[in-house]
C-alpha cells in the first residue's frame, strides 16, 4: 500500500499551526481525532445529521465528518479544545453549559458549544427561536434541549454584559 | 465509514478543471460543497478515482447583477445566498428556499451548483430554478453552452451535464419588482428532504394574475415545471374554482415514490396543498 498518495496540509488549529501529510480520502474528523489526538469533536452519526463533529472552520460551523482534510488546507479551525479562555478558565459558553445543566451524557456537547460559538458571533443577541433554529443541525439524544437553549442564553447575556434572566416555565 | 481511495485535484481555473475531467472521463467527479457526494462516497455508492475539487476556483464564486439578469457562481454557498442583500431585494424566494435546506452547518458548505447539478429529485433548488426560468451555463472542452433548467433534468441523478463538463454559473432573469413569491415545503423535521414542496412566482395587475410560474419538488424523478397550472391561473383573480383547477393540473403531473415520507397518493395531495399555500402567500406579497 506504499503507493497511496499523501498530500501535505497546513492548518491553524486552536491558534497552533500544524503540518501533516494525509491520504486524500481522510475525513477532517479522522484527521483531528487520529492524527492530532483532538478527540473533543465526536463521531456520532457519520451521516451529516447529528452535528457531534461540528467544528469552526474559517468562521463557519462545519460538520467535520463530511469534509476531507485536504479541503481544509490553509484553514483556521477551532475545536472544543480551544474554547477555554487563555488563562484556563471556562469561556462564557462553557460556563453557561455548566451553570444551566446544559449537558447530560455530554456526547453532543462539543458540537453544541462550537455551533453556539459561531452563532453568537453572527448574532450576539439571539431570540429563543433563533437559538433553536441555529442549533437545528445538532441533535441531543438525551433530548436536553431546554437547558442547552438556556446555556446559550446565559452565555449571550454574559458576553453582552447583561444579566441572564431565566424565562418563567 | 471511510471512502475509497482517490486522487485529489485542486485546479485553480475552470479550463484546468475541464482538462482534468477530459483526461479521466467518467472516473472523475467534480466536488463542490460535497454534502451530497461525500456521504455517497462514505457509503461506497460513489467511488470516483479522481476527485476534482472546485473550491480553489475563485471565478466560480459570487453574485452579480447586470440589470435584467442575476448571475450566481456555482460555488456560492446556501449561507451566502441567504446573506446576499442583492438577492433579498430582487429574488427573495432564493433566500426563503435556502433557509429550508438542510441545517446551518450544511448551508455554510453546500453550494447552489452542487444542489442543482447533482440531479437529486429531493433537492430544493432545481424546482426553484425551473420556476424562475433559470439557465445553466455548462463549460466543457468545446467552450460554453447554455441549457434551461426546465430542460436539464432527465431522471433521478441523470441530467444534461456531460461527464467532461462543469456547471459554472446559473443565470436568472429578474422577475418584475413587486412580484409575489413563496416556497412552501412540507418536511418531517429540520434537515429532511421535502415530502412535497411548491415554488410560486406571480405578478398581479388590478386584482388579477398577469403571470404565474409554478414548479414542484420531490414528487417525481425530476423537478416538475407545472406549466399548465400556471397558465390556468393567468388572468384569474385566484378565485377558489380556478385555484382548484390549477391544483388539480399540478397534482396530475406528479409521480412520487411511496417511501418513509408517505404513500404516493399522500405526497401528490401534499404537493397540491403546498401549491395552494404558496399561491395564497405569493398573492399577499404581490403589489398591484
Amino acid at each position: 500500500m506504499s503507493d497511496i498518495e499523501q498530500i501535505p496540509v497546513t492548518m491553524t488549529i486552536n491558534g497552533k499551526k500544524v503540518q501533516r501529510f494525509v491520504e486524500p480520502r481522510t475525513l477532517l474528523i479522522h484527521f483531528l481525532r487520529e492524527d492530532l489526538n483532538l478527540t473533543g469533536p465526536h463521531i456520532g452519526c457519520e451521516t451529516s445529521h447529528c452535528g457531534a463533529c461540528t467544528v469552526e472552520l474559517n468562521g463557519m460551523s462545519v460538520k467535520s465528518c463530511t469534509m476531507f482534510a485536504v479541503q481544509a488546507d490553509g484553514a483556521e479551525l477551532t475545536t472544543i479544545e480551544g474554547m477555554a479562555n487563555a488563562d484556563g478558565t471556562l469561556s462564557a459558553l462553557q460556563e453557561g453549559f455548566r451553570q444551566m445543566h446544559g449537558l447530560q451524557c455530554g456526547f453532543c456537547t462539543p458540537g453544541m458549544i462550537l455551533r453556539a460559538h459561531t452563532l453568537l458571533k453572527e448574532n450576539p443577541n439571539p431570540t429563543e427561536e433563533e437559538i433553536r433554529m441555529g442549533i437545528s443541525g445538532n441533535l441531543c439524544r438525551c433530548t436536553g434541549y431546554q437547558n442547552i437553549v438556556k446555556a446559550i442564553q446565559y452565555a449571550a447575556a454574559k458576553l453582552n454584559g447583561t444579566e441572564f434572566q431565566e424565562a418563567a416555565e | 465509514m471511510i471512502p475509497g481511495a482517490f486522487t485529489y485535484h485542486r485546479p485553480s481555473s475552470v479550463a484546468e478543471a475541464v482538462a482534468i475531467l477530459v483526461s479521466h472521463g467518467d472516473e472523475a467527479r467534480p466536488l463542490s460543497g460535497g454534502h451530497s457526494l461525500i456521504p455517497m462516497m462514505k457509503l461506497r455508492m460513489a467511488a470516483p478515482e479522481h476527485l476534482v475539487d472546485l473550491g480553489g476556483i475563485a471565478d466560480l464564486k459570487g453574485i452579480s447583477d447586470d440589470g435584467g439578469t442575476i448571475t450566481i457562481g456555482v460555488m456560492t454557498t446556501q449561507h451566502e445566498l441567504i446573506a446576499s442583500d442583492l438577492l433579498a431585494s430582487k429574488l427573495p424566494i432564493i433566500r426563503e428556499t435556502s433557509l429550508l435546506i438542510a441545517d446551518p452547518q450544511i448551508r455554510y458548505v453546500g453550494t447552489l451548483g452542487g444542489n442543482v447539478a447533482n440531479g437529486d429529485p429531493g433537492n430544493d433548488m432545481p424546482a426553484l430554478m425551473q420556476c424562475l426560468d433559470a439557465t445553466y451555463v455548462l463549460t466543457g472542452p468545446d467552450g460554453e453552452r447554455e441549457v434551461p433548467a426546465r430542460d436539464f433534468y432527465e431522471a433521478a441523478y441523470f441530467t444534461a451535464l456531460a461527464p467532461e463538463e462543469i456547471l459554472t454559473a446559473v443565470r436568472i432573469p429578474v422577475p418584475p419588482a413587486g412580484h409575489g413569491y413563496a416556497y412552501e415545503k412540507l418536511k418531517r423535521k429540520v434537515g429532511d428532504y421535502a415530502t412535497a414542496a411548491a415554488a410560486v412566482v406571480l405578478t398581479m395587475e388590478g386584482g388579477s394574475v398577469s403571470f404565474c410560474s409554478i414548479a414542484l419538488t420531490n414528487v417525481s424523478d425530476t423537478p416538475l415545471f407545472a406549466q399548465e397550472a400556471g397558465e390556468i391561473l393567468a388572468g384569474s383573480t385566484l378565485d377558489t374554482a380556478t385555484v382548484v383547477r390549477a391544483v388539480a393540473a399540478a397534482e396530475a403531473i406528479t409521480e412520487p415514490a411511496s417511501d418513509g415520507r408517505g404513500p404516493a397518493e399522500y405526497r401528490t395531495k401534499m404537493a397540491g396543498v403546498m401549491l395552494k399555500r404558496a399561491l395564497a402567500k405569493a398573492a399577499t406579497r404581490a403589489t398591484s
